[in-house]
C-alpha cells in the first residue's frame, strides 16, 4: 500500500487533487481512499489531505502516520507545519517551490529526498492562481501512475462546474506539472 | 477514454464516493416522498447531495426545510403519519435535539429513516467520530445499524425502508455512519442499478394512514395499562427486527453479491483474544488482526453491525465459541 499526505491552506484543493488522484487510480484498476483532515474550518488554515493506493480492497480507516510521499503545495507551510512527520527515510517529499532541493533539505533537517517544483511559476504560465494541480500532475509523474491521459480525464469529470477557461487551464497546469519532473527522478514509484 | 484506462472491471462497477454521497445516492435512487432536513456537521454532505438530486429533477422528494433537528424530526412524524415513505438525517447535537420525537416516532410505530454522520456529543465541542449520539438513542425504539465503510453505508441506507416498513418492525431505523472518517473519505462504491434498487425497496402503504378519511386517533394519551401494552408491542417488534434483518440481508446479497450478518466473527475460530467493535475501526482491526495471526498471535475481531435489536445470542455464540474466557460472553 502507499500512502500520500498532501500538505496546503483551506482554500489552496489539497482535498480536490486528492481525490482526483483516486479517481485516476481508480480508474486504472486500484483500490484507493482519499480523505481530509478536517479541524477548524478557515479558508488560509493549514490542512492536510491523504490518499491510499492498493491493489486490494482497503479496509484501513485510521489516520495516515507513515506516509511515503509527502506533497505541500504552499512552501510557506514549511515554517509552519512539521511536513516530514512521519516521513521515513526513503520517503519522498515534493514541493512547490523555486528553490533548490538541497537548499530545502537544509532548512528542514531532512536528509531524504527532496523534488521542487516550480508550481506557482508554472500554474500562472498556464493562466491559472492554483498550484495544486500542477503538484497533481508533478505527483503523479513521481509516483509512476496513473498515466497523464487518464489523470486529465478524472481532472475534466471532476471541474465541470469550472468555466471551460478555467478547466482548460487546470489541464494544462497539470500537463505542465507532470513534465516538470525530470523522468530519471521517476524512480520513487 | 484513455488506454490505461480500457477495460478495467474494477471502475466499470464501481466509483469513488464518500460516505455521504453514496447514503445520498442511496437516497436518490429510492425516491422517498418527504426528506425533512437541517445541517449539522458531518452529516451536512448527505442532505446537500440528495438536496441537489431534488433541484436537479432526479426525484420528485418533497424536501422540508425546517429550523431545527426537533422541527425535522416532528416533520417526519408528520409525513410518515400521512403515509409517506420518510426519510431524515441528523448527527450529534442534532439527534440530541431530535431525541423526544424519536421516542414518539417509535411508539407511534412510524418507520422513518435517518441517516446518522456519527459525531462525539459535546461537551467539548466536537466535530469527530464517537457513537455517542446513536447511543443516546440507544433505548428509544428505533432500530439502529452501524456501518463499516461508505459501500456499507449505501447498502444498509437501501435495506432500512423495507425493514423499517416491514409488517411485524413498523419502527424507525437509524443507519450510523462513522463521522469525517466515512463521511467525507472517498472510497470506491459499487451502486446497485435504480431500477434493481426500486424493485428492492418496492412500494409502502401505511397500514393506518391519517389521510384515509376514516376517524383515527393517533399518538394518544395513554393511561398505564394502554402504556404498557404499546411499549410490550414495541419490544416485540424490536425483536421481530433481528430476523427480518437476516431475511433482508439475505434478498439483498441476491442483489448485490454481498451479505452482511447482524454480528460477523473475523478470524474468531481458535483465537484466545478477540476486539468488539462498530464502525470504521472494525476494518482497522481486521488488518491488525491480520498483521498480528501473520506473528501467530490467536486474535480475532466480533464486528457488531445492528446495534439495536442488540443481536445478544448471536453475539454470545460468535464470541465464546472461540474463546472460553467469560471476558467475552456478552
Amino acid at each position: 500500500m502507499k500512502e500520500i499526505r498532501w500538505h496546503g491552506r483551506g482554500g489552496q484543493g489539497a482535498k480536490t487533487v486528492s481525490q482526483l488522484l483516486a479517481v485516476a487510480l481508480l480508474t486504472e484498476g486500484h483500490y484507493v481512499q482519499a480523505f481530509p483532515e478536517y479541524g477548524p474550518e478557515r479558508s488560509g488554515a493549514p490542512v492536510q489531505a491523504y490518499d491510499r493506493i492498493d491493489d486490494k480492497p482497503i479496509r484501513l480507516h485510521c489516520a495516515v502516520t507513515h506516509p511515503s510521499l509527502v506533497v505541500v503545495l504552499d512552501a510557506g507551510l514549511l515554517a509552519e507545519v512539521p511536513v516530514t512527520l512521519g516521513l521515513p527515510a526513503d520517503g519522498l517529499l515534493l514541493i512547490n517551490s523555486p528553490d533548490a532541493a538541497a537548499q530545502i533539505g537544509e532548512r528542514l533537517h531532512f536528509g531524504g529526498r527532496i523534488i521542487t517544483v516550480p508550481g506557482d511559476r508554472l500554474a500562472v504560465a498556464a493562466g491559472t492562481h492554483f498550484a495544486n494541480v500542477v503538484l497533481l500532475g508533478a505527483a503523479a509523474q513521481v509516483l509512476g501512475e496513473p498515466g497523464l491521459e487518464t489523470l486529465v480525464q478524472a481532472a475534466q469529470d471532476g471541474m465541470k462546474k469550472l468555466s471551460p477557461a478555467a478547466q482548460e487551464a487546470s489541464i494544462r497546469a497539470i500537463r505542465s506539472g507532470y513534465a516538470a519532473i525530470d523522468t530519471q527522478r521517476r524512480a520513487y514509484a | 477514454m484513455p488506454a490505461e484506462a480500457r477495460e478495467n472491471p474494477l471502475s466499470a462497477r464501481m466509483q469513488l464516493l464518500t460516505g455521504a454521497e453514496a447514503a445520498a445516492h442511496a437516497m436518490r435512487q429510492i425516491n422517498p416522498d418527504v426528506v425533512s432536513v437541517y445541517p449539522i456537521t458531518p452529516q451536512t454532505p448527505i442532505i446537500q447531495t440528495f438536496a441537489k438530486f431534488v433541484a436537479d429533477g432526479e426525484v420528485d422528494t418533497e424536501i422540508i426545510n425546517v429550523e431545527s433537528e426537533h422541527s425535522a424530526m416532528s416533520a417526519a412524524v408528520g409525513a410518515a403519519q400521512a403515509g409517506a415513505r420518510t426519510m431524515t438525517a441528523t448527527a450529534s447535537q442534532g439527534l440530541a435535539l431530535m431525541i423526544e420525537i424519536v421516542y414518539i416516532a417509535a411508539s407511534m410505530r412510524l418507520p422513518i429513516v435517518m441517516a446518522v454522520g456519527n459525531r462525539a456529543l459535546s461537551g467539548p465541542i466536537n466535530i469527530h467520530c464517537d457513537h455517542a449520539d446513536s447511543m443516546l438513542a440507544r433505548d428509544s425504539g428505533m432500530v439502529q445499524i452501524l456501518t463499516e465503510n461508505a459501500q456499507e453505508a449505501y447498502d444498509f441506507m437501501v435495506i432500512a425502508p423495507r425493514l423499517a416498513e416491514h409488517p411485524e418492525v413498523m419502527l424507525p431505523v437509524l443507519v450510523g455512519q462513522d463521522g469525517f472518517t466515512i463521511t467525507h473519505s472517498a472510497e470506491p462504491v459499487s451502486l446497485l442499478p435504480d431500477e434493481q434498487v426500486r424493485r428492492f425497496v418496492g412500494d409502502y402503504r401505511i397500514p393506518y394512514p391519517l389521510l384515509s378519511g376514516e376517524v383515527v386517533t393517533q399518538g394518544p394519551f395513554a393511561m398505564p395499562d394502554y402504556y404498557f401494552e404499546i411499549k410490550a408491542q414495541q419490544v416485540r417488534a424490536m425483536q421481530a427486527a433481528a430476523q427480518v434483518f437476516d431475511d433482508l440481508s439475505e434478498a439483498y446479497e441476491a442483489y448485490s453479491g454481498r451479505r452482511y450478518q447482524a454480528v460477523e466473527g473475523y478470524r474468531l475460530d481458535d483465537a484466545d483474544r478477540a476486539l468488539i467493535l462498530m464502525g470504521s475501526s472494525a476494518g482497522t482491526a481486521k488488518d491488525v488482526v491480520d498483521q498480528l495471526r501473520a506473528k501467530g498471535e490467536k486474535v480475532g475481531l466480533a464486528q457488531v453491525r445492528l446495534f439495536r435489536p442488540f443481536p445478544a445470542a448471536a453475539s454470545s455464540s460468535t464470541v465464546s465459541a472461540s474463546s472460553p474466557s467469560p471476558a467475552f460472553s456478552l
